[in-house]
């Protein structure tokens, strides 16, 4: 055996190695190789969908110019087109949505990681992620026949009774508008960024937890002090998931929001996002212009996305920088 | 245990991979050889690509089958993508037959390489349906549709529609406009009556798939709008005929150009258009039809054609099929709510079926 193995050091690499990245070991290469171009791919298939958007939509911004960011008209048969509307109604829904989400998928991730009995855990969270497997066509049209009456005749009026002076809550009550919208979109996003949080409460050592413990912490302050400290970079993480998949989300908010491209103080008030304009105009649109104008959206929407991502890495930064420094 | 897992999965691992390497290689060879078979056999299978309009698709596929039934040799395939991607595939010669709700715009028909045919295939109409508590057999003036569609009429009570509903006592509600949001020939046609019985609107939205509307609330699809309707009351919007009867929602009578009150229905829609003369180009707008009896907002559905297909098999086979719908066809269309082309029409369609052709051969004897 041994006899074997020096005869396998002395062999010579192959040419290709370095080629690969490799120095020695033509297995380490390969996998390295091939991983790589994996990486590589998703960069290249990116770049090319930025490309092939951009170059779509050349017609629009040729008539347009940067004014198709500010503009608020959207009218295909005069063929004058905008996009403030949509990318208003795209950030405000999906703000409403991580409002009303992410306090309701932290308070489930810290109870099933930290206060649930450990036989609740599994079945919870197993139903919780089951959230995430209904299709969001099945969303939309649950919005439309339960959600949107029950907005438009009892939590719209009572929240105009109790908050009406803001003008958030003013305007009539119709029950499909931003509201609805954002609502829904807080049920499709609750899924992920609570599983995805109880995964990342779950890796907090256990050390942690009880170091506070033994300082006489009572549970809700080993929570505070120990674990959400130390998750919270991660916890940001589980939120910008949430927060890509209500930019993204198009059918469900589609059937909810109203469609209508205009720009209102009011949550009650209807409105249009982004993904929701493509998939409404898209197969029927024949006029040029029309055509290059949603390639536009569907661009601005890649940076809108791109845009709040950065954003929010740039938060995780800071906060991780602050917890170096000691700001624990 | 553990560490006999993998040695287990190894040794799966080979036989899956030659079966399905074995498969792969079987169904290429398979389908290889079909295609072999249909090159040197001349009475082979056909089989034909359409794409467009969704409205008919119910329609069309049932066609497709009952023709396949009768014609085993004849496969037909029809995508519903919309009547925009139906006219885009056309024109790029990506299928071999298109369909269209509204017919293609002059500057669209430019763009064909070579003449292309609109043949009317069957008729539609468009509902207007409501939900006002206590009130049936709601009857509207043109005026009235287009003034709740304008924003000028928000109140149900309002004089412009109390008057042609005497001894209904119509509520003091605002009216809940819907619309539909996705681009449709539904709305196309919709607009294009609003445009003719108002010039209000003619100026101000105009006529097309996708409006900017000056009121309302935006639905997806038949099912968005019925699903706004029936859950807000004082509620209005518009559905495809037949999507309004088989889903049991209330429906307005319009008034026609002829005076009378005219609920939907496939008779008054074939009525439409047997009351409007079809031009040469055998496309025309059935909508405000003076016909005696004729729902005003109806219109053709149109599968699209070139007048020269360089495939004979294929553009023989398309030709007898449309002769086949045109005649056969219409029989199967109340059933599935949609309204049979008028004789007179079906005489017209005949002479240009006729004239299609491959080369310098004609398609129909």
């Amino acid at each position: 055996m041994p006899e074997a193995s020096t005869t396998a050091i002395t062999r010579k690499p192959p040419r290709w190695l370095p080629w690969l990245g490799g120095k020695s070991n033509p297995g380490d290469a390969v996998f390295r190789g091939a991983s790589r171009f994996f990486a590589l791919l998703v960069v290249a298939l990116l770049l090319a969908m930025a490309y092939e958007m951009a170059r779509a939509s050349t017609a629009s911004f040729k008539e347009f110019g940067w004014g198709f960011i500010i503009s608020r008209e959207w009218d295909p048969v005069a063929e004058q087109f905008g996009a403030l509307p949509f990318i208003y109604g795209t950030v405000v829904s999906s703000l409403v949505a991580l409002f009303i989400a992410v306090p309701v998928a932290l308070g489930i991730a810290i109870y099933l990681s930290e206060l649930a009995p450990l036989w609740l855990r599994k079945p919870v969270g197993f139903l919780v992620e089951l959230l995430a497997a209904v299709p969001s066509v099945v969303y939309g049209l649950w919005g439309i026949f339960v959600l949107a009456p029950l907005m438009a005749q009892t939590i719209e009026p009572a929240l105009r009774k109790t908050l009406g002076f803001l003008p958030l809550f003013s305007g009539p009550n119709q029950g499909f508008g931003m509201l609805s919208g954002g609502l829904v979109l807080a049920i499709m996003i609750l899924p992920t960024i609570s599983s995805v949080s109880r995964e990342v409460l779950q890796a907090v050592p256990n050390n942690l937890r009880e170091g506070a413990t033994a300082l006489g912490a009572t549970r809700w302050e080993v929570v505070r002090v120990g674990v959400l400290p130390y998750a919270r970079s991660g916890l940001v993480g589980a939120i910008i998931l949430g927060l890509g998949r209500a930019l993204g989300e198009t059918m469900a908010i589609t059937m909810l929001i109203g469609n209508r491209p205009e720009i209102s103080a009011s949550l009650f008030a209807p409105s249009y996002t982004m993904a929701s304009v493509i998939a409404n105009e898209f197969t029927e649109a024949t006029a040029d212009v029309h055509l290059a104008a949603l390639a536009e959206i569907a661009f601005l929407l890649f940076a809108v996305t791109l845009l709040l991502n950065i954003i929010a890495r740039l938060l995780v930064w800071q906060v991780s920088r602050n917890e170096a420094k000691g700001g624990r | 245990m553990k560490a006999k897992a993998p040695r287990f999965t190894r040794r799966l691992l080979a036989p899956v991979v030659v079966t399905l390497l074995a498969l792969l290689v079987t169904a290429c060879k398979g389908s290889g050889e079909g295609s072999g078979e249909k090159a040197t056999a001349t009475t082979g299978d056909v089989s034909l690509n359409g794409a467009g309009a969704t409205f008919p698709y119910p329609l069309y596929s049932k066609w497709m089958s009952e023709y396949n039934k009768q014609n085993p040799n004849v496969k037909i395939n029809y995508q519903s993508i919309g009547s925009g991607g139906g006219i885009r595939q056309i024109l790029a010669g990506t299928v071999d037959f298109g369909a269209s709700d509204a017919p293609m715009s002059d500057d669209e028909m430019k763009k064909a390489p070579r003449t292309l045919h609109h043949i009317p295939a069957t008729l539609g109409g468009v509902a207007i349906t409501y939900n006002l508590d206590g009130v049936k057999d709601l009857k509207l003036s043109p005026e009235a549709l287009a003034g709740i569609y304008l924003g000028t009429i928000t109140k149900w009570n309002d004089a412009k529609i109390a008057e042609t509903n005497d001894g209904v006592t119509l509520p003091d509600q605002g009216i809940t406009v819907a619309y539909r949001s996705d681009g449709s020939g539904t709305t196309a046609v919709f607009s294009d009556y609003l445009a003719k019985v108002s010039s209000d609107w003619k100026d101000k939205v105009g006529v097309g798939k996708s409006l900017k509307w000056p009121k309302g609330l935006g639905a997806k699809g038949n099912e968005g709008v019925t699903g706004q309707v029936k859950t807000t009351k004082g509620a209005v919007g518009y559905v495809e005929l037949a999507y309004a009867i088989t889903s049991n929602l209330e429906v307005a009578a319009l008034k026609n150009k002829a005076g009378e009150f005219v609920k939907p229905s496939i008779d008054a829609i074939t009525a439409a258009a047997a009351g409007e003369a079809l031009p040469e180009s055998l496309t025309t707008s059935i909508t405000d039809s003076p016909g005696k009896g004729a729902y005003p907002i109806s219109s053709y559905s149109y599968l699209l054609v070139y007048e020269d297909t360089k495939d004979t098999t294929k553009g023989e086979a398309l030709a007898k099929f449309m002769w086949w719908a045109i005649h056969d066809g219409q029989k199967l269309a109340a059933d599935l709510h949609y309204a049979p082309l008028p004789d007179a029409v079906v005489k017209q369609v005949e002479t240009r079926l006729k004239q299609l052709k491959s080369g310098e051969k004609k398609l129909l004897p």
